[in-house]
């Protein structure tokens, strides 16, 4: 088995209108044995910006302290918050600082720019960005959650429409999943509130 | 030197004129070997196919009123579930069941082979066979294919002119008698709860509960168990399906979420 399904994971963000979504299922694993089932995925970096990271959930926790790091020096130097590409751009980096004994991480990096646009992106391992207009999938149940959004996405869809879409996506991929699921976590963020919601899901 | 497998064999029609219909029972079980040089190989490559077949977690206990025999019904490739509702208890006649861990294919299809068996037993001494020698039929069958990749862990549950009875099989060759297993890969979480709550005086409606608890609890932690948990009970008057709970569903009937004041958290965001 691979390191990356090691604990098991599942994380998808999504566009809609002036507003993106990023959700996460709760459970961490090692193998096949579930630990624990209020595990956190996605990390906040500031009120518009969050990171999902999907993998080893030791090599999540060490990669999320050094951003927040990075950040923090970051708002020291410019005082203000990083733009979501900017934040992509360093995560990337730091990623590729890693190329020969990399984080088993593949990110989700979701936030809102200058004029409240939606940013949506994901990474491999080593850092090679991939942009994307609608949705972003990553972890164990990825192939399922391409599925589920593939049928389900819509474009331009509203904050409470976009949290039915995100978390039935999500509720349905992880049940075709052995390794994640028990549960899940989503996040809308519009540019005036952060709707956080916990999804009761099949704990099996 | 040949393996002496005479006692596989069913027993020879007592009537002739119905030879051509028996043939096909009668008939000693043969299956075609691969005819190549790397036998070895073949066969372990063979194996990886079949083997990763399903994580499972079935158990079953001897009580005062009889067996219970309990299953979840999720059958997965790898990390991916191919299914949530697999029969992993099969009805071997209406007084002896068979549970399914391991290959579904071996499992299906050597149950199925054991009900002919027993059935051609019965038909030829008038009377039904026992548990021991149900499972000494199919652990003798297995033992004889042993080494070629089988894959079952099963366990042989009913009722027979001795009362209760319960053995447990494996393609390895083994055959425990016992009063309590469990088989699979959620099997350890099932003897947890089993061990705590197992009495041998339990009545049949709480051993049920005791079977239908342990799966719950293997299916929770075990990521390869899941689905349904199904509950069998077998007593003097042969088997009867006692529940069969989707675990989706019981997880909030045992865990009820405590009504929070508040489930979705609003944050202000601060204007940048």
């Amino acid at each position: 088995m691979s390191i990356f399904e090691y604990n098991g994971s599942a994380v998808v963000a999504m566009v809609g209108k002036n507003c993106f979504a990023i959700a996460s299922d709760r459970r961490l694993g090692v193998n096949l044995q579930t630990i624990a089932t209020d595990f956190q995925r996605i990390y906040k970096i500031h009120d518009k910006l969050y990171i999902g990271l999907s993998g080893l959930a030791t090599d999540a926790q060490t990669l999320y302290q050094r951003l927040v790091f990075r950040h923090k020096l970051y708002q020291l130097r410019e005082e203000r918050d990083m733009r979501p590409e900017t934040f992509a751009s360093l995560v990337s980096a730091i990623l590729y600082e890693k190329r020969f004994g990399p984080y088993f991480c593949q990110p989700v990096i979701a936030g809102l720019g200058d004029d409240n646009k939606p940013f949506i992106c994901t990474m491999d391992c080593i850092g090679a960005k991939e942009l994307a207009k609608d949705f972003v999938v990553s972890g164990t149940a990825s192939e399922s959650l391409y599925g589920a959004c593939e049928s389900m996405f819509k474009p331009d869809l509203e904050p409470d429409e976009l949290f039915e879409v995100v978390s039935q996506a999500l509720l349905a991929s992880v049940d075709r999943d052995c390794l994640s699921g028990w549960g899940g976590h989503v996040l809308i963020v519009t540019p005036t509130e952060v709707l956080e919601r916990t999804l009761k899901g099949r704990m099996d | 030197m040949k393996l002496d497998t005479s006692g596989l064999e069913a027993p020879a029609p007592i009537l002739g004129g119905i030879d051509d219909l028996s043939v096909d029972f009668a008939a000693a079980q043969s299956f075609d070997l691969p005819g190549c040089a790397d036998f070895d190989g073949f066969q372990k490559d063979a194996v990886q196919m079949v083997k990763p077949a399903k994580g499972t977690t079935t158990l079953a206990f001897i009580f005062k009123e009889g067996v219970i025999v309990a299953a979840d019904s999720r059958a997965s490739m790898g990390g991916y579930i191919s299914s949530q509702s697999v029969k992993k208890i099969i009805e071997i006649n209406p007084y002896m069941l068979g549970t399914m861990a391991g290959g579904a294919a071996d499992c299906q299809f050597w149950h199925r082979n054991l009900g002919i068996k027993c059935r051609l037993h019965e038909l030829a001494n008038k009377r039904r066979i026992s548990v021991t020698g149900a499972s000494k039929l199919l652990a003798n069958i297995l033992y004889s294919y042993r080494g070629m990749g089988l894959s079952v862990g099963t366990m042989i549950a009913g009722w027979d002119e001795k009362g209760p009875g319960l053995y447990y099989v494996d393609s390895e060759g083994g055959r425990l008698k016992g009063t309590r297993f469990s088989v699979g890969s959620g099997s350890p979480y099932a003897y947890g709860v089993l061990d705590n709550g197992y009495r041998y005086d339990l009545s049949i409606e709480e051993a049920a509960e005791l079977g239908r608890r342990a799966i719950y609890h293997a299916t929770f932690r075990d990521g390869a168990s899941g689905g349904v948990a199904s509950v069998y009970f077998v007593g003097p008057n042969g088997w009867k399906k006692m529940s069969g709970d989707d675990v989706g569903e019981l997880h909030y009937k045992y865990y009820p979420v405590t009504t929070t004041p508040v489930e979705q958290e609003m944050a202000e965001v601060p204007a940048a």
